[in-house]
């Protein structure tokens, strides 16, 4: 699997090809992924707005559930066959938010006719098997557990561009070598542009945070790492 | 001090904040999403962090000062707090909120008071650390140096 250093943003031809080229109204700018993020949590929405418009994303980010259904234009319970359909390429949003969990958007979307083929990915800081299969199961593409990283989101996108989605995900695997997900050392080279960027390198703080040897980021798969992030969780973290 | 030096004393600061595990490998995830277009990213999420925790921890403080706890108000000010210093790396005052949410869970209101002196402690740290951190960071800029990711030892 060839490294995300240049993630390239989302050909016209490949967004028909996951569903999404039937939208009639023009998109917001055809060459960009479109990403919905929904988070209660301010910090955490700067972050991963930040997270994914430097991996070339056009972001709206929204602070509940209803919100993004308002966004969407799935809050009035009537089929939105008739108004302009919005462009969302992917919709991330974390699980434990006050009114509608993510999980309850997840089904309402998963529901609407207009926006079921549109990935949706599951945050949460909780790592909890039955709420993760009970995301995969009502359908969500992936569920990654926060705090979230920039390999987490890069890995997201990889899997945009492609025309087969991923579904009947495996059952969680144990991983043979938690180290392999040191976060600090799931550094990819800086996209292009801008050129400031840099990339974390080796070094000895590097050795004070993590003892782990960096893992090499093509073995990665997205079936298996977000399932792998939560079982190799140190503790301390819940 | 020349400019040499007050890298390294910078280098050698940072480096401090991981060995006391004050901040941990998810601090070093800012700095990759700073660039030109956002070139205080850190300092701004930082910021925001600061404000949102001064406005929890208020909040918390009232509840728990209530005559009758109420800990389904209590539990989620904790579990905020919890996620919100997690992502910045603060990772001190997210396992005093990891250990303050169990005995919201007990509902032990003693317990708790604890705990919140505790996230209070370590969440003033984490403060004064980093307001620390980026005041030797703008006196190196100041003096006409520049602040790179390789400057904080990455």
């Amino acid at each position: 699997m060839p490294l995300d250093g240049g993630v390239s943003c989302l050909r016209r031809s490949e967004m028909i090809g996951i569903g999404i080229g039937e939208l009639e109204s023009p998109p917001l700018d055809s060459d960009q992924v479109h990403v919905l993020a929904v988070d209660d949590s301010l910090v955490d929405r700067i972050v991963i707005e930040r997270l994914l418009r430097i991996t070339s994303c056009k972001v709206t980010a929204v602070d509940s559930g209803w919100r993004a259904l308002e966004f969407l234009g799935l809050d009035d319970d009537k089929s939105s066959v008739e108004f302009d359909r919005l462009k969302v390429d992917l919709i991330i949003t974390d699980y434990c938010m006050p009114g509608m969990t993510g999980y309850e958007l997840l089904k309402k979307i998963k529901e609407s006719t207009s926006f079921r083929e549109v990935p949706v990915v599951i945050m949460s800081s909780e790592n909890v098997l039955t709420r993760i299969d009970r995301c995969l199961e009502e359908g969500a593409e992936d569920f990654l557990l926060k705090p979230v990283k920039l390999a987490d989101v890069k890995r997201l996108r990889t899997y945009l561009t492609r025309d087969v989605k991923v579904s009947d995900r495996n059952k969680p695997k144990v991983p043979e070598d938690l180290s392999r997900f040191s976060s600090l050392a799931m550094v990819t080279p800086p996209p292009p542009p801008p050129p400031s960027i840099t990339s974390v390198k080796s070094s000895s703080l590097e050795e004070i945070v993590s003892s782990s040897p960096p893992p090499s980021e093509s073995s990665i798969s997205p079936v298996d790492s977000p399932i792998r992030r939560m079982e190799m969780r140190s503790p301390g973290l819940d | 001090m020349e400019l040499g030096q007050m890298q390294k004393s910078l280098q050698d600061y940072t480096k401090s904040l991981f060995v006391e595990g004050i901040l941990d490998s998810q601090f070093l995830q800012l700095p990759q999403l700073q660039d030109e277009s956002n070139s205080d990213f850190v300092s701004q999420v930082v910021s925001l962090f600061f404000q949102d925790s001064d406005r929890i921890l208020n909040d918390l403080s009232l509840s728990l000062d209530q005559k009758v706890v109420d800990f389904e108000k209590v539990d989620p000010y904790v579990h905020q707090l919890k996620g919100s210093s997690s992502s910045i790396g603060a990772q001190r005052v997210k396992n005093a909120c990891v250990v303050f949410r169990s005995f919201c869970e007990q509902k032990n209101v003693e317990a708790c008071h604890r705990c919140l002196q505790q996230v209070k402690q370590e969440y003033y740290l984490v403060k004064n650390r980093l307001e620390t951190l980026f005041k030797l960071e703008q006196q190196i800029v100041a003096s006409g140096g520049m602040i790179s990711a390789m400057d904080l030892g990455f």
